[in-house]
């Protein structure tokens, strides 16, 4: 069967380059780069050339540049490692309400070390308000992190404002920038930023390949202490193969940046405009323009998000929700939640995303077999029944 | 695939569904808070369930319990029906992933609790009363689920219990999560817990 794959938001498939790229490293390539023999230091000018090409791609130089395994990874080392490093001048953190768990949950795990810690809201389209930042910082206040983009309803935050107001008061931003970096462009200086994670599995490098870019001079407290890997900053030998892999993709994406744009862009916008029209009741969630380019979400009212995926999945097309049913802990996305958006709606949520391969054919099968789809669970659904009785009286 | 065969099979073409109008009994348990909905509806005649029909708002797993319960209990005594347990279902169905057992607790529960509707009525001889105030579940919210298999909690006082592990719970004063109160130690956290 025809498989349409509308999940970037999950993973992107590996550039080829990035893998022809990878190979030598797995293979013959093999030497330690903290090695002082030839066979290491091979691979670590090749670990240091992909220092270069990550940090061209934000505009930071190579120094600026930790490798990690993940960008939950590089939220958790920059949020604990930064408020852990600052502790002396304060222990209150700001975060936005619909940050990743991994910067929510790094963020709970120092309150039990006695860092205090303020959730500023977004409105019904996931913004946040510089302003109630602004409103948020007291003396004690060391980090902001709210993140550059927003994976589940794609709004992209005004970071440069907040990272604005926050330097004014000598308090360090950092910006979890794993759904944007390498799909949107992104300048750490013109942001005015700290500290920023990325990860390559979001733009076609390999899983495992992923950074936190460290502003020269910031003081950050290591997660995983060893040796003198990545300055001494994260023990460890380098998974040397991944890294190669980020830096390609790095690279393919700084040169390949508007091209990408541009054409995920018109399959959104197709998506955006043609899915509502089709389907009552369905909502966009996330802000209209200020958005990922390769992104369109939305809520269907009277059904669930986890139906929705399987029987997408049984038609070839791969999709994502944030509903309670398709999360481990049933519980229902704090992102849409935190847009003030009810229970009952926030599990219809659905998420397509899609990558540089989607063409708009695939996003004309998703619009001819999801209404259908729709039409059946909603004939399932207690909620739509008193819903349709409701409108009759 | 996270779901067994039969478990799809019943997704994708359930038995069943709809809306009995002129019920004998329904049954509505569960809320959108913690995923899932689920109404039966059903006809009885001489101690008989001569039809049943059910609509569902959740998952994969919760349409599949509705249809495979209503299947389980269709031509059944009423006694019979009742006997039929979450533990029967799931089996039936193959198995379900471990954090999806508590759907099968809904269906059976659904279908119960359109049973005692009929009997309340037909006690009361009342049937006028039909389809309205149909029993609903507590709404619970942010602490939902077991932390052990993810399950729906009776209860959201400081200590409840988990239906499905037959365990008490307390709220642990270190981390606030749910954990098991016959343990030593908070099972997100890892603190002392004193009793």
């Amino acid at each position: 069967m025809k498989r349409v794959y509308l999940d970037h938001i999950a993973a992107t498939p590996l550039h080829p380059d990035a893998l022809e790229a990878m190979l030598p490293f797995l293979r013959e390539r093999f030497g330690n780069p903290q090695s002082i023999h030839s066979d290491g230091q091979v691979v670590l000018e090749a670990v240091e050339e992909a220092r270069e090409k990550v940090g061209d791609l934000i505009n930071a130089s190579a120094g600026e540049i930790l490798f990690t395994a993940s960008g939950s990874e590089a939220n958790n080392m920059a949020v604990k490692g930064l408020a852990l490093a600052s502790r002396t001048r304060g222990t209150h953190l700001i975060f936005s309400a619909v940050e990743h768990l991994s910067v929510l949950n790094a963020a709970k795990s120092l309150e039990k070390s006695g860092f205090r810690a303020t959730l500023v809201p977004v409105d019904k389209t996931g913004l946040v308000d510089p302003r109630d930042v602004e409103k948020a910082l007291t003396k004690e206040t060391t980090l902001v992190s709210v993140m550059l983009a927003n994976s589940e309803v794609g709004t992209i935050e005004p970071i440069a404002e907040i990272a604005k107001i926050c330097r004014a008061r000598n308090v360090l931003v950092h910006t979890d920038a794993v759904a944007a970096a390498g799909n949107i462009p992104v300048d750490v200086k013109a942001l005015g930023l700290d500290a920023l994670s990325l990860a390559g599995d979001q733009f076609y490098g390999p899983k495992g390949g992923a950074a936190l870019f460290l502003k020269k001079g910031t003081r950050i407290l290591p997660l995983i202490d060893g040796g003198i890997q990545e300055g001494g900053r994260r023990g460890g030998t380098e998974n040397v193969a991944a890294i190669v892999g980020l830096g390609k993709a790095a690279e393919i994406a700084l040169a390949r940046m508007g091209e990408r744009m541009k054409k995920v862009r018109a399959l959104s916008d197709m998506l955006i405009e043609g899915l509502p029209k089709k389907i009552d009741h369905c909502v966009l969630t996330g802000h209209r323009e200020n958005r990922l380019p390769h992104h369109a979400s939305f809520c269907i009212e009277f059904i669930e998000g986890e139906a929705m995926l399987l029987s997408l999945d049984m038609k070839g097309i791969a999709a994502s929700s944030g509903s309670a049913c398709t999360s481990k802990a049933l519980k229902a996305s704090h992102v849409l939640l935190a847009m003030g958006m009810d229970h009952a709606l926030a599990q219809g949520s659905i998420v397509f995303s899609s990558l540089e391969s989607t063409s708009a054919e695939d996003i004309d099968y998703l619009l001819g077999v999801f209404p259908p789809i729709i039409d059946r669970l909603r004939k399932m659904s207690p909620l739509y029944t008193k819903f349709l009785e409701e409108k009759k009286k | 695939m996270i779901y067994s065969d039969k478990v799809m099979d019943h997704f994708s073409n359930p038995r069943n569904v709809g809306v009995l109008p002129d019920a004998d009994g329904v049954g509505q348990v569960g809320n959108p808070v913690c995923g899932d909905m689920m109404a039966f509806y059903i006809k009885v005649k001489d101690n008989r369930l001569t039809d049943i029909k059910f609509q569902t708002f959740g998952c994969g797993a919760a349409i599949a319990v509705s249809s495979i319960v209503s299947e389980m209990a269709m031509g059944k005594t009423l006694k019979e029906a009742m006997a039929i347990t979450n533990d029967r279902v799931a089996e039936e169905l193959g198995g379900l992933p471990k954090n999806k057992l508590h759907c099968s607790n809904l269906g059976a529960d659904a279908l119960h609790e359109a049973i005692k509707d009929y009997q309340s009525k037909s006690q009361a001889g009342a049937r006028e009363a039909a389809v309205a105030a149909s029993p609903t579940h507590d709404v619970h919210d942010e602490s939902c689920s077991c932390p052990y298999c993810d399950g729906p909690l009776e209860g959201r006082e400081e200590v409840c219990s988990c239906h499905h592990c037959d365990i008490e719970l307390m709220e642990c004063p270190e981390c606030g999560k749910y954990t098991n109160k016959a343990e030593e130690t908070c099972v997100s956290c890892g603190a002392k817990i004193v009793k």
